[in-house]
């Protein structure tokens, strides 16, 4: 298990070096208002939605599902607070707003999980139906404006700072209680089982069905959680382009952290490590100076590169090589 | 119905009700708006969706085979882009079509390598294609280029008059052909029965001794022809070439052949299913036009819906 994380750690120390050479000042931090701040501490805060999306999609992943809703879910979570939101500053509003935009976001997710655990829906096509519709849902929320408002406590979400950027936190907690609950009950290894047979799990005495359902909601609020970010970081919610394209980058960094999208086997570290390598590879392309829309050439690159590198038959072939070879 | 159920074979009734759905909207349509039912209207319904339905064509091939093509989208969108540059930069027509049915097939060529020979999900291959596609017309140009060559323009705006003062573009009649190309592939030729025995079952067709691995990376091959020659027919359409052309078209052109009742599974389902999703999907845009009170973004929603009612019946009918 550990060695399968040494390449996504090469990858990211690659893409970190690379920084330092062409910005030396990249790994400068200063305090400034009791806040950090840096290239690093960018990195992060940047990084902080599509993480914490990964992270649901990770689990999603281990029980050999894949979540393609989770930018719509976003964007309507932001869509949905902003609106309730709207001119009002009073903290309470804001949380109102958020708990109604999470409250939605797990039925959304409740959604999902009918159709795959209920239904019994290839995940790809049970959750391209929300990922089509839900965008049209979130423009119906905001009656296709993009809705800006003017809250402080909301501010915080995506754009406050406690010491480190309010996000990233976030992030972070929630990956401490997912590895907890998921390492330290037998809920991870009944994740993984589902993944590798769903029916024979079920038949072991597993509740197949509940922790699909389980690991939809999961997946959703997470997405929900990220679309507030996404949303309080530019005060404002833009129902089309918001989380636009999140998904891939979720699946790539859930892939990249060496969980295979065959089920079965899942690595939060990996994850952690796939959503920085992510988006260092963003702010890279931004710091040497590349039109930022190039970066999908080099996220290709990498993707391929990572995949390669993790595939068993390209890994056969390399070391029967090296048998190949009279020494 | 159930007279008219025993006669026609079950495995035709996804495509029939898709069918009978496409009458349906447009019978609505006629019902509703004065000047739905012309032919004209049907008419546009080709011309607005010709490179959709050569989308959808190539994208039968794939789903047939048990695999999916996310990167279409962006071929199509690279494809716009190297026409445009390509006729920019003064190069003769012939040789910009070429290139571009190239490019397109040799991107299509090595995501099948990659997938068949390292064992890579498709999903994750034909995703890294789509960033690689959408990268690639972006360090061509950021901007849209527009296409000012005048052969290009005398054919994309020249009118085929049909009988009854119908007019349809050249586009429709280069969908229409590669339609019936892969009709014929797919139901007349060892290639096309060897993609729904792979999609089937893959270890009975290799055990078959069915040339599976030629048909595995063939149909990304395909699916790469068709989207760069819709990419060709979407710069005809569009007349300039630009990054953000076809954003999120593949996932049309995988609801398209959803909707028009081919099995995600693999191994069932038909490219005029696909053709009939397509005009499902446009009928529904020309509606929702039609209405002028109802926003664009109910188009999503209802294609949403229309999947999911798509889906729910295909479960239903492979559990029976």
């Amino acid at each position: 298990m550990k060695n399968r994380l040494i390449w996504p750690l090469v990858a990211l120390a690659a893409l970190l070096l690379l920084n330092l050479v062409v910005t030396p000042s990249f790994f400068a931090l200063r305090i400034q208002d009791g806040a950090l701040y840096g290239g690093l501490v960018d990195v992060l805060k940047n990084g902080a939605p599509t993480l914490l999306i990964a992270l649901g999609m990770t689990l999603v992943i281990a029980t050999r599902g894949i979540d393609l809703s989770v930018g719509a879910v976003a964007a309507i979570a932001g869509a949905v607070s902003c609106v309730h939101i709207g001119t009002s500053d009073s903290a309470g509003t804001a949380f109102a707003g958020m708990a109604m935009a999470l409250l939605l976001c797990a039925l959304l997710g409740l959604w999902n999980g009918f159709l795959v655990a209920g239904m019994g829906i290839q995940p790809i096509i049970a959750t391209l139906v929300l990922m089509t519709a839900g965008r049209g849902i979130a423009m119906l929320v905001t009656e296709g404006q993009i809705v800006t408002v003017n809250n402080s406590a909301y501010k915080q979400v995506g754009a406050g700072f406690v010491v480190l950027p309010v996000a990233i936190l976030i992030s972070l907690l929630v990956l401490g209680l997912v590895a907890f609950v998921t390492r330290r009950t037998a809920l991870g290894m009944l994740i993984e089982s589902v993944g590798v047979n769903p029916e024979a799990s079920r038949l072991a005495g597993v509740r197949s069905g509940t922790i699909i359902w389980t690991v939809y909601v999961f997946a959703a609020v997470c997405a929900g959680i990220a679309g507030l970010m996404i949303s309080s970081n530019v005060s404002a919610a833009d129902a089309n382009n918001a989380g636009l394209w999140i998904e891939m980058d979720a699946i790539l960094a859930v892939v990249i952290g060496g969980t295979s999208l065959a089920g079965g086997r899942y690595s939060l570290t990996g994850t952690l490590l796939g959503a920085l390598i992510i988006q260092t590879l963003t702010t890279t392309v931004y710091t040497i100076g590349v039109a930022p829309e190039v970066t999908l050439v080099f996220k290709a690159i990498v993707v391929i590169a990572v995949c390669l590198v993790q595939a068993p038959k390209a890994r056969a072939a390399l070391s029967f090589r090296k048998v190949a070879v009279p020494s | 119905m159930t007279a008219l159920a025993q006669r026609v074979p079950s495995r035709f009734l996804p495509v029939l009700a898709t069918v009978v759905l496409f009458v349906l909207a447009f019978g609505v349509g006629s019902a509703r708006y004065d000047g739905f039912a012309s032919g004209q209207v049907v008419a546009n319904l080709f011309i607005d969706n010709a490179f959709l339905i050569v989308l959808a064509a190539g994208m039968t091939f794939v789903i047939l085979s048990g695999g999916i093509d996310l990167s279409v989208g962006s071929v199509v969108a690279l494809s716009t882009m190297v026409t445009a540059s390509g006729l920019q930069a003064g190069w003769p027509v012939p040789l910009v079509i070429v290139a571009v049915l190239l490019i397109g097939s040799t991107l299509g060529l090595l995501m099948g390598l990659v997938i068949h020979k390292f064992d890579i999900q498709p999903f994750i291959v034909t995703l890294a294609g789509m960033f690689l596609a959408r990268g690639l017309c972006f360090l061509i140009s950021v901007e849209s280029v527009s296409i000012k060559d005048k052969t290009f323009r005398a054919v994309a705006t020249a009118a085929i008059e049909l009988p009854g003062g119908v007019t349809i573009t050249y586009n429709v009649v280069i969908a229409l052909l590669v339609v019936a190309a892969a009709m014929y592939v797919l139901h007349r030729t060892r290639f096309g029965r060897t993609v729904y025995a792979v999609g089937g079952n893959e270890s009975s067709a290799l055990l078959m001794g069915l040339p599976t691995t030629r048909v595995k990376v063939g149909v990304y091959v395909i699916s790469g022809l068709c989207s760069s020659l819709a990419g060709l027919l979407f710069s005809l359409y569009m007349l300039s070439g630009y990054g953000l052309h076809a954003v999120g078209m593949e996932l049309d052109a995988i609801a398209a052949v959803v909707i028009g009742g081919t099995l995600l599974a693999g191994g069932v389902g038909y490219v005029l299913g696909g053709l009939a999703g397509v005009l499902v999907l446009g009928t529904i845009q020309t509606l929702i036009s039609f209405q002028g009170t109802l926003s664009s973004w109910w188009t999503k929603i209802v294609i949403g819906v229309l999947l999911l009612v798509f889906i729910a019946v295909q479960r239903t009918m492979v559990r029976r």
